[in-house]
């Protein structure tokens, strides 16, 4: 049997620096779906992009190697064979549904763009094929959709629609890269289950690339793993799942997050109650300032956490569990009761807020966002304490060395700039600016969705050492139930800012009560190691 | 504490390794500084005087020429043959190296006026026999002591009111922009005209006045910075942590606008020389008499037979900004933290 593509020895590098692409040989068969598996920076998209050439030549450079399609090599073709080539043979799907479609054009109008430039389809007949194809890939009432504007589709949708744009020309090769990974777990799932069901209709193949293992385990034949642009294992499903050869791929299968939370000797004396937390935003004015219209981010929730306790609060973006987080902190606007130790706090202002903040922390999810590019790691560590313990210079220095031991930085490196650290050391500080006050409660904001997966464990492995040592109290927010997981005693599902279900995590997890909840559960595809040793 | 943090440290290599800029500052500071010791450089009276024993001072002090055998008891003119011949006869003087102040008048031209460059007057007089070494110097100092105050000056302003109209945004931020809008559509020259013929402009209305309408450069820099980085993260996060709105302003936002106003001090600073500068020339500066940059360009530009005037003006201008630009660069380069 002829391989569909065949990439031999392939290496890539940019300007003069570092080959980003080293030397990799991967091939893919006739209908079936290769992942392409790795940590950011390992290479994959780059790998991707230049099956179809599309990265800047100008910078970049094929030093060695052939990919063949269909026994044509695509670094030597012509411009203009390649334009013959892309959208017609080999589709692709980006991973920002947001940014690749142009606001600009109606989706019959980026649909049918590739069927006149590859087919010649035009006017009526490329309307009928427009309609197919939006309602191949699972589009309601394909007819009205025509004409609707990217910003009037959920990014599902976007995401369908791309699917159908790539699928236009009935590709032999489907490139999807990250296809999911800006989506909701309950749309991530759909999608893919949408781009099996068409791989065994048209028989295409699919070059798959993605960081979660989840999706491999379930969606790919074959699974390539690449690191730093190697690529170090080359197996079955089955045989890289069950027996990983390469350290690499150990590594990386055994970064799954822990299964359940620490048992803590865990007091019943509620640290934090919430009762009715109500959020509104006014979405629209009228002429004198009242407002008209609102956006009822939360509505009436309740719970309450105790001292080293852990609350996870999951939903899909827009459910509002960001917002909590926030009204907790008074950084929006809120209604209803917060009490911390029996002290209520709701009705206080900001300045009357103020020495209560010590007690509460927070840890945004974006670690390159969260930091203060012009400040040095000490004075981020050290900002919180000169407003809550305003105490000599050394001792605060002292405090601050001993918050980065916490969190296993070196503490010589409180001198540097954010920006000279990985993701996951950004992290790391973050923890130690809200750690520094000896905080009660911290919430934790996403705090791993940006990193790696084996980066990821780190951190949770970071924080329920942390918990033990401190007897803290986290509210957890996320939307990745696996990390929620691995460290939630009790759980908030939440969806269109209402709570769905609430109780002990492990009976959640179980047994879950409700349509939603159970539907995000299957969903999230846990992929557990297979507990042989 | 003279020690620096490795980051001022760090700051400082990297407007090292900006080697233009950092020549250009040193050069800079000490033509300022130079010219800030003026009076002991072009003077038209002696640094020290030796008369019958005593030692007079009369660049700091002021000798009644009665002193010196005189008649009058008003101070000295060390220039009078008479008084001359009469301290030498007596003692010494000890001259500055160009023996004329800004408004000295040599009246031992051998030419008429405006005289070519001499071993007298170096670089010349002008057309009302003033040096016009002496007035470059003067003027150097004068354009730059003008426009580093009228620059602080707009600065402070600029910032204050953009970050305001940044931070809160909303009623603050829309006002604001509307009154900018009509503010920035007066006639500034016009404007200038007007209050010349009340007042008689001297440097502290000339600053006020430019001030009225140079602040708003900043604003919109420092605004745009500011409505950017108010919904950053870190922003938040230093909320949470306790922070109150000044601080978050003073420590989290300002110094990202900071790069943005450091980029265009430079501008801001050339721009007010040259402001003064055309004002001068115009006639609408400062008061007849004292040395500007701009009344010697209008001179040169009255007076084409004597280049010496234009060239002057042009080259002590042109090197004044172009050294400026330089340093605003390298301190550009200092502040960034991309660099390492």
């Amino acid at each position: 049997m002829s391989k569909l593509l065949e990439i031999s020895d392939l290496s890539i590098h940019f300007d003069n620096n570092e080959p980003v692409v080293d030397g990799l040989s991967i091939d893919i068969n006739r209908g079936e779906t290769l992942a392409l598996v790795g940590e950011s920076g390992s290479g994959k998209s780059v790998s991707a992009l230049s099956i179809l050439r599309l990265l800047d030549e100008r910078h970049a450079h094929y030093p060695s190697g052939q990919i063949h399609f269909q026994g044509e090599d695509m670094l030597k073709g012509s411009d203009k064979r390649l334009r013959q080539i892309r959208g017609h043979r080999i589709g692709m799907i980006f991973q920002e549904p947001m940014t690749s479609l142009n606001p600009l054009h109606t989706v019959e109008k980026q649909v049918s763009e590739t069927l006149a430039l590859h087919k010649g389809l035009r006017g009526p007949q490329a309307r009928e094929r427009c309609i197919e194809l939006l309602e191949l890939v699972g589009i309601p009432s394909p007819e009205t959709r025509l004409s609707s504007y990217p910003h009037q589709l959920s990014g599902g949708q976007k995401q369908r629609v791309m699917i159908a744009m790539a699928l236009a020309n009935e590709p032999e090769l489907l490139i999807a890269d990250e296809p999911t990974t800006a989506l909701d777990v309950t749309v991530q799932r759909q999608v893919l289950e949408l781009l099996r069901n068409l791989q065994q209709e048209l028989g295409m193949a699919i070059l798959l690339i993605t960081h979660d293992l989840s999706i491999v385990h379930r969606y790919a034949d074959r699974v390539a793993v690449m690191e730093r642009g190697k690529l170090v294992e080359l197996a079955p499903k089955e045989q890289l799942f069950t027996a990983p050869e390469h350290p690499y791929t150990q590594r990386l299968l055994d970064a799954e997050p822990p299964a359940s939370p620490l048992s803590l000797d865990r007091s019943d004396q509620p640290l934090l109650e919430v009762d009715n937390l109500d959020v509104r935003f006014a979405t629209k004015k009228s002429l004198f300032g009242r407002t008209v219209r609102y956006f009822h981010a939360v509505r009436e929730t309740s719970f309450t956490l105790a001292r080293g306790e852990t609350l996870g609060i999951v939903g899909e973006s827009g459910s509002g569990k960001t917002t909590i987080g926030h009204a907790l902190l008074k950084l929006t606007g809120a209604t209803g009761s917060i009490r911390l130790d029996g002290v209520e706090l709701a009705h206080l202002d900001q300045k009357q807020f103020r020495p209560y903040r010590s007690r509460v922390q927070i840890v945004f999810q974006d670690p390159f966002g969260s930091l203060s590019p012009r400040m040095s790691v000490a004075e981020i560590v050290r900002e919180g304490l000169e407003i809550h313990a305003p105490a000599s210079p050394g001792n605060q220095d002292r405090k601050v060395i001993q918050a980065l031991l916490d969190v296993g930085l070196d503490p010589d490196a409180r001198h540097r700039y954010p920006h000279e650290f990985s993701g996951g050391q950004r992290q790391r500080i973050a923890i130690a600016r809200a750690l520094v006050l000896q905080p009660e409660v911290i919430i934790l904001d996403e705090p791993t969705s940006a990193l790696d997966r084996t980066v990821q464990k780190q951190v949770i492995n970071l924080l329920r050492d942390i918990q033990a040592r401190y007897q803290l109290s986290y509210i957890f927010i996320s939307h990745d139930l696996s990390v929620v997981r691995s460290l939630s005693h009790k759980l908030l599902v939440l969806q269109h800012g209402k709570v769905v279900e609430y109780g002990n995590a492990t009976d959640i997890f179980h047994s879950p009560q409700q349509g939603y909840t159970q539907e995000l559960l299957s969903a999230a595809l846990f992929y557990q190691k297979p507990t042989t040793n | 504490m003279a020690s620096l943090s490795p980051i001022q440290k760090r700051r400082l290599r990297n407007f090292r390794n900006n080697r233009r800029g950092f020549w250009s500052l040193w050069l800079f500071l000490a033509l300022f500084g130079l010219s800030l010791v003026a009076e002991l450089i072009a003077n038209d009276a002696p640094l020290m005087v030796s008369y019958q024993g005593d030692l007079y001072f009369p660049v700091v002090e002021s000798v009644p020429e009665e002193t010196f055998g005189g008649f009058l008891p008003s101070e000295a003119d060390y220039r009078d043959p008479f008084i001359a011949e009469e301290i030498r006869a007596n003692g010494w003087m000890l001259w500055p190296p160009i023996r004329f102040s800004y408004d000295t008048i040599n009246y031992d031209l051998d030419v008429p006026s405006p005289a070519p460059p001499s071993a007298e007057n170096w670089l010349g007089t002008d057309d009302q026999g003033r040096d016009v070494a002496a007035r470059v110097i003067y003027g150097f100092r004068i354009s730059v002591l003008f426009g580093l105050t009228l620059t602080i000056a707009s600065c402070i302003v600029g910032v204050a009111v953009g970050a305001i109209q940044g931070f809160y945004g909303g009623k603050i931020d829309l006002l604001g922009q509307r009154f900018i809008e009509i503010w920035s559509g007066l006639p500034v020259l016009y404007l200038l005209i007007i209050l010349s013929s009340i007042v008689q402009p001297n440097f502290w209305w000339l600053l006020g006045i430019m001030l009225l309408f140079s602040w708003m450069g900043l604003v919109d820099v420092v605004r745009a910075e500011f409505l950017r980085a108010r919904n950053f993260e870190y922003v938040r996060a230093a909320r949470a942590l306790g922070l109150g709105n000044r601080k978050i302003m003073f420590r989290h936002i300002l110094p990202n606008a900071m790069v943005a106003t450091l980029t265009f001090m430079p501008f801001i600073l050339t721009g007010a020389i040259t402001g003064l500068t055309s004002l001068d020339f115009l006639g609408f500066g400062l008061p007849s008499g004292s040395p500007s940059l701009g009344e010697l360009i209008a001179q040169g530009k009255a007076n084409l037979h004597a280049p010496w005037l234009g060239i002057s003006a042009f080259v002590s201008l042109s090197v004044m900004l172009t050294l400026l630009v330089f340093v605003g660069e390298a301190v550009r380069d200092a502040f960034d933290p991309r660099k390492n």
